[in-house]
């Protein structure tokens, strides 16, 4: 099975050009590649690595919840996100308050670390709401609605980037003021249209773009090297936009390569693309059964790269001890119980949700809608339940 | 909604009256012009809207005027074009997208009807997408596939978007402030075959609100509805009509979504007959929204059923048989003719 690993380019593990800081075993064995981003972790405390812990593995738990939910009928739908904490937590914690966020649907330990109550994630996969969170309340990070529509938010995140453009937030040296935009999406979103149009437009207006590419090797059941014959970072080459691979299951990795490609957006360098090699431990969503496509070696293989278990042991070498993760255990199964006890209190939306926010302005036919639909009900009122 | 009769502002607002006689292309030229000046939120992005000013020349001389920042030749990928302006909308910008032909629009289909129409929505009305998309529409100009639809009726379906066209430089030059002033996402179909003749323009007059229609001819046997390059097909029918005894009524329907229904009832109550004319195929259609309303709203006022006359339902044709597809005076009097019989 090693073999074929080795033989598909994009399903590949790390090589001599993919960055890492922290082999699979947890020892930290910098690549060679990784020397240029090294500087960056210089800008962490231990506190900053116990919190990358700390959101790994309260997000991991509350994943869990979620399935479990999902499995006893509180959602018709989950989206897990088991497998790539690294990635997400790294290169969330790399952006600045300042920065905007445009997720895909998988990014709850993005969500997690920018400050979005998760809850609205229950919400939206239940059927509750479309959106979950208001991105211009400045409690929630900067953290934009998912996108359901694969690659269709790299353009919003490209246009949102033209604008930080025009306001004057980029290039001007002031690491307070100057903002850029981390876009995360996925290996089959690399396919769409949009994906390619983002890479053409923010090059051709140099917008500070970070474009994060989770390639968790599958599009629910196709495998990565059907997307592309070569490695998906190679893929912005040809647009103008620099790349680099990491391995995306070493939170070191992640933080330090988005924390410097996201400083050279935010002074005017232009758009970043950043290739994070993860895998999909689990289902696309709760609606497929990857015993169907899966293969096991891969699982395996995978597996003994969990993001968390390699950290937890380099934080152990740091000398870490029990006490922290025991603590660390108990606040996830606080953070898991919370959710399922005010998912378990959740109500239906009122019917009104449908009409008042279809269009900004008045607009006859939502007021006519919506009247027509309160009498109608009203109609039954008196009726036998 | 109060409707604002053209020529009647023209002369109630005499003393700061100043009207001046321009094609549309111009007049939209003008009503973009005062847009930027008026708002340094709003930019201008499409393909060669820049330094060529626009294939047709609407923008001509907007990126001299107002900079490469809001007036943005953009590369060539119109899901690009809308996709991006969605993000400067996010960032509190109002982004006038144009489209460079109705048939190349579809590329940003997706990104119209599920983004820009739904992102409000999504967002529990937290924030606002005030985009206008730009399409020169219609036929009549001689040009190859793709350059001569009218694809108005897929935005019309489209919860969440505003949808207009004007049929005057008068209105163009008002409706474009309008729609860029608008906190909605406003689909903007100019009738590309209407740009060229020149009409009154009144820069000191008052807008008619965006989504009024409007009677243009007072008559008392038959309505004429239509929007967009087919209103003057209607005047022209009219002109006929009244040859041979026929008194007809033009509305001008200037808004597609959503529909002002108001003096098109109070028309058909006064008529009793109603003939809706578009280019667009007339299967699934707006003349076929508003027949089906008419007939519930004014039943018992028809005196005939609604006709519809539009294209043919099929590709719009090569150019040398478009005479054919689009209808004339002559296919809206064969209408006019049929509900007269009644």
């Amino acid at each position: 099975m090693a073999d074929t690993i080795i033989a598909n380019p994009t399903a590949g593990p790390a090589t001599e050009t993919t960055v890492q800081f922290l082999t699979p075993e947890g020892e930290f064995a910098p690549s060679e590649s990784a020397e240029e981003y090294a500087s960056y972790l210089d800008r962490l405390s231990h506190d900053d690595l116990q919190q990358f812990y700390r959101h790994m593995a309260v997000v991991r738990r509350f994943d869990h919840e979620g399935t479990n939910l999902q499995r006893q009928g509180q959602m018709a739908l989950w989206v897990p996100s088991h497998g790539q904490e690294a990635a997400q937590v790294g290169s969330a914690f790399a952006a600045k308050p300042q920065d905007h966020i445009f997720p895909s649907y998988r990014e709850h330990a993005v969500a997690h670390v920018r400050g979005i109550d998760l809850l609205s994630i229950v919400e939206l996969l239940r059927g509750n709401t479309h959106g979950g969170w208001d991105p211009t309340d400045p409690a929630n990070g900067n953290f934009h609605g998912y996108c359901l529509v694969i690659g269709s938010h790299t353009l919003h995140a490209t246009g949102y980037a033209m604008g930080m453009q025009r306001d004057g937030v980029v290039g001007t040296g002031d690491d307070s003021v100057d903002a850029a935009v981390l876009a995360y999406f996925g290996d089959g979103s690399t396919s769409q249209g949009d994906v390619s149009e983002a890479f053409v437009f923010s090059a051709s207006a140099q917008s500070p773009n970070v474009f994060f590419l989770q390639n968790n090797h599958w599009a629910i059941s196709v495998p990565v090297s059907v997307q592309s014959r070569i490695p998906l970072y190679l893929r912005s080459r040809g647009f103008g936009v620099p790349s680099v691979q990491i391995d995306g299951n070493d939170v070191l990795a992640s933080f330090a390569v988005t924390a410097k490609h996201l400083d050279e957006a935010r002074a005017g360098n232009g758009p970043q693309f950043i290739e994070a090699l993860t895998y999909r431990i689990g289902a696309h969503t709760s609606s497929d059964d990857p015993s169907k496509y899966q293969d096991q070696a891969l699982y395996d293989y995978w597996v003994a790269r969990d993001p968390i278990v390699r950290f937890e042991t380099y934080l152990r070498s740091l000398g870490e001890g029990d006490a922290f993760f025991a603590a660390i255990a108990e606040e996830a199964d606080d953070y898991a119980a919370d959710i399922r006890h005010r998912t378990l209190a959740l109500t239906p939306p009122p019917a009104s949700i449908m009409f008042d926010h279809v269009y900004s302005e008045p607009h006859p036919v939502m007021q006519e809608q919506k009247l027509w639909l309160e009498r109608y009900e009203a109609s039954f009122e008196g009726d036998q339940a | 909604m109060s409707v604002t009769d053209l020529t009647g502002t023209a002369t109630e607002s005499a003393p700061a009256s100043r009207v001046e006689e321009l094609p549309m292309a111009k007049a939209l030229n003008a009503g973009l012009r005062q847009a930027l000046a008026d708002d340094p939120k709003v930019l201008l992005m499409g393909e060669d809207i820049g330094r060529l000013g626009g294939v047709f020349r609407v923008t001509e001389g907007l990126q001299a005027e107002f900079g490469t920042d809001r007036v943005v030749d953009t590369p060539l990928a119109e899901s690009g074009i809308i996709g991006t302006a969605i993000g400067l909308a996010l960032r509190g910008y109002r982004p006038v997208c144009e489209i460079q032909f109705d048939g190349f629009i579809y590329p940003g289909f997706d990104q119209i009807t599920s983004q820009l129409a739904k992102l409000t929505n999504r967002g529990s009305g937290a924030f606002s997408m005030p985009v206008v998309i730009r399409v020169p529409y219609g036929g009549h100009i001689g040009a190859v596939e793709h350059h001569q639809e009218s694809p108005e009726t897929y935005f019309a379906h489209t919860a969440g978007l505003r949808v207009v066209s004007p049929s005057t430089p008068n209105d163009a030059y008002w409706m474009i402030q309008e729609a860029i002033a608008s906190n909605d996402p406003v689909m903007f179909f100019e009738p590309k075959s209407r740009y060229w003749p020149k009409g009154p323009v009144d820069f000191a007059g008052t807008a008619a609100p965006l989504h009024a229609s409007r009677v243009v001819r007072t008559g008392t046997d038959v309505t004429l509805l239509a929007h967009g390059a087919m209103v003057s097909v209607l005047m022209a029918a009219a002109e006929i009509a009244a040859e041979e005894g026929v008194s007809a009524e033009v509305v001008d329907l200037r808004s597609l979504s959503p529909i002002d229904y108001g003096p098109i009832i109070d028309s058909v109550t006064k008529t009793g007959r109603l003939v809706v004319a578009q280019e667009a195929p007339g299967f699934v259609s707006l003349g076929s929204e508003i027949a089906a309303t008419v007939s519930e709203r004014a039943f018992y006022s028809l005196q005939a059923p609604v006709l519809r006359v539009s294209g043919f339902d099929t590709p719009f044709p090569p150019a040398k048989l478009e005479t054919l597809y689009l209808p004339d005076a002559d296919r809206v009097m064969e209408a006019v003719d049929r509900v007269m019989a009644h």
